[in-house]
């Protein structure tokens, strides 16, 4: 498999161009100052902020549907449930759904890794299997099979990472054999901004073996048109909170056969069909998977959030986002003592920017930074495996979203300024 | 540097800890060693003592992290030589109302280099960078098997980690 073809489609810079400064009147929480400055927010890995429209969607299913779904007669249930069903269908369709049944609301990406892992994996999983995952996941794609694999035996495999933050793709064949059950793997690094090529990786892994194919996605649905039926792989996660909607509102999209295959997650209600004292009988998808009431205001602002994103198209999101990328991975090693991790060539990342700055450590950074009114994270970031190829205890991440400007990005640079001369 | 809240915060002598710890090194005789990591940043810290009868001999450390917590803890180790064990834990509850916005506590000369952190109460995400050696401290003499004493409520919530 060949590491050449870059992973963010060259459509993308033939895509529309986007006025961030216009859009940036759609959120308001942007048009504010912090520490006597205006506020630049450099943190949408962490998450996202949320346009008007989204709000607005959560205040009127507050003020004008709120009920429960799937169970009343009346009125407000009737427009709750439409509600909360066409956030599913219209979820689905971003995403290239072939059927909204597919679609399963969870809490988020977590939650959706875990109900794979819990489901599926506790389901199919024995001794001497094998689960393939690489250094470069989350914790939240990393803790749940490590738990899963000691409950069944099963045992963990990695595809590790280069010096520049790319998987070592040659390693992945010899990884694969017929004891391998599932390939988890991130679409896009929430550290290193790498861009998988998720679906050459797919091809690999169905030459290879019968393993099932999981993709975290919840640094790509937000800032890369996905498609995941062109992916090709078997089931996606992600999150709301990473693409303007709300927090606490996620998505499992699986094949329907897999899905169909799987037992329940969770028991409670909604998610029966009949319940005697011997046992019960499932509802039919997508609500055998969502037990109890679900997170309804949440799921109708994530609805509003892709219509938000497909007003603004994601060929448009993912081209700005490449070339304020450019210009940030241009200016910054100007400033002495900054180091970025991450494949060099911007074709292979999105906009995540991890970096080191001489000897001035993540959480001074990120308080002088604070102080100038710029929002960035310090820390692991949740992926010590990460952490631990490179070296280094922590990074400090800048991660770039639409509604950033190059005023932006110049902020940030005049900041690391103040940086270097308190730390030297 | 125009900001007056992040001139406070840091402070040539907390560079110059952060940039010259002072014991800084293994100390292998000791008595009780305490890891202490604060798993939202990374940070970490292993404070060992020699602890002799109800005083502290030698105060030694290791670790990682940021300016605040590595200053702080090097500044901690200073004062601790020669001390007895309830002068140390008076000196983590001085420190910890300093943290807590105290103001008089900083005109504690007993507090020594550790005044120098009086800015960082400001900044209230970061005060327990500062408290994490003394979090260390506290586990310490726990673990030697001295019984801190009873203090009001308001250091109690300081010092927890």
């Amino acid at each position: 498999m060949s590491l050449g073809a870059p992973a963010v489609s060259r459509a993308t810079l033939a895509a529309p161009v986007l006025d961030p400064v216009v859009l940036r009147k759609d959120f308001p929480i942007l048009d504010q100052e912090v520490n006597s400055r205006a506020l630049v927010y450099l943190d949408n890995a962490a998450t996202t902020q949320k346009p008007a429209s989204v709000l607005a969607a959560l205040d009127t299913y507050y003020r004008r549907d709120n009920a429960n779904v799937h169970r009343g007669i009346h009125e407000l249930s009737r427009r709750a449930t439409v509600a909360y069903e066409e956030a599913r269908t219209r979820v689905g369709r971003f995403v290239g759904a072939a059927d909204p049944a597919e679609v399963i609301f969870t809490r988020g990406t977590t939650e959706s890794i875990n109900l794979m892992a819990w489901s599926w994996g506790l389901d199919v999983l024995r001794e001497g299997d094998e689960i393939l995952l690489t250094e470069m996941e989350h914790h939240s794609n990393v803790v749940p099979w490590q738990l899963v694999a000691r409950r069944t035996g099963a045992t963990l495999r990695w595809l590790e990472i280069d010096d520049q933050g790319l998987l070592e793709l040659d390693a992945l064949p010899k990884l694969l054999n017929h004891r391998t059950r599932l390939v988890s793997l991130t679409h896009v690094s929430n550290v290193l901004g790498t861009v998988n090529p998720v679906a050459d990786i797919v091809r690999t892994v169905r030459e290879r073996s019968d393993a099932l194919v999981l993709i975290d996605g919840a640094q790509a649905v937000p800032h890369l048109p996905v498609d995941v039926r062109a992916l090709g792989c078997d089931a996606y996660a992600f999150s709301g909170h990473k693409m303007c909607g709300p927090t606490g509102i996620g998505v499992l999209w699986a094949r329907r056969e897999l899905l169909d295959s799987m037992p329940p997650f969770q028991g409670g209600g909604e998610m029966i069909r009949v319940v005697e004292r011997e046992g019960s009988t499932w509802a039919d998808l997508p609500h055998k998977f969502e037990a109890g009431t679900p997170n309804i205001a949440g799921a109708i602002g994530l609805g509003a959030a892709v219509d938000y994103l497909e007003r603004v198209g994601m060929a448009a999101i993912a081209r700005h986002e490449q070339e304020l990328l450019t210009y940030a991975l241009d200016r910054l090693p100007d400033v002495p003592g900054f180091k970025a991790l991450g494949p060099e060539q911007v074709e292979h990342r999105s906009g995540v920017i991890s970096f080191t700055l001489g000897d001035a450590h993540p959480h001074d950074i990120s308080t002088i930074l604070d102080s100038q009114g710029i929002a960035v994270r310090a820390g692991h970031h949740c992926a010590q495996l990460v952490m631990r190829r490179f070296g280094l205890p922590a990074t400090t991440r800048a991660s770039l979203y639409f509604y950033n400007t190059a005023e932006d990005v110049d902020r940030m640079i005049a900041a690391l300024q103040v940086v270097r001369g308190i730390f030297g | 540097m125009e900001n007056p809240p992040l001139k406070s915060l840091y402070q040539q002598l907390i560079l110059e800890h952060y940039r010259k710890p002072k014991n800084k090194a293994d100390l292998p005789d000791r008595t009780v060693e305490v890891l202490l990591t604060n798993p939202v940043c990374g940070d970490e810290i292993v404070l060992q003592l020699k602890i002799e009868g109800d005083e502290i001999r030698t105060a030694r450390f290791a670790g990682q992290g940021c300016s605040i917590s590595q200053a702080s803890v090097s500044m901690m180790t200073v004062l601790l030589e020669g001390r007895k064990l309830a002068d140390a834990d008076g000196l983590a509850a001085r420190f910890t109302r300093m943290m807590h916005g105290d103001e008089s506590a900083s005109g504690d000369r007993a507090l020594g280099d550790l005044r120098a952190l009086q800015g960082v109460s400001k900044f209230p995400v970061r005060i327990k960078c500062a408290l994490l050696g003394f979090d260390a401290l506290l586990e310490a003499l726990k673990q030697s098997g001295y019984t801190p004493a009873i203090r009001g409520e308001e250091d109690e919530a300081g010092s927890a980690p």
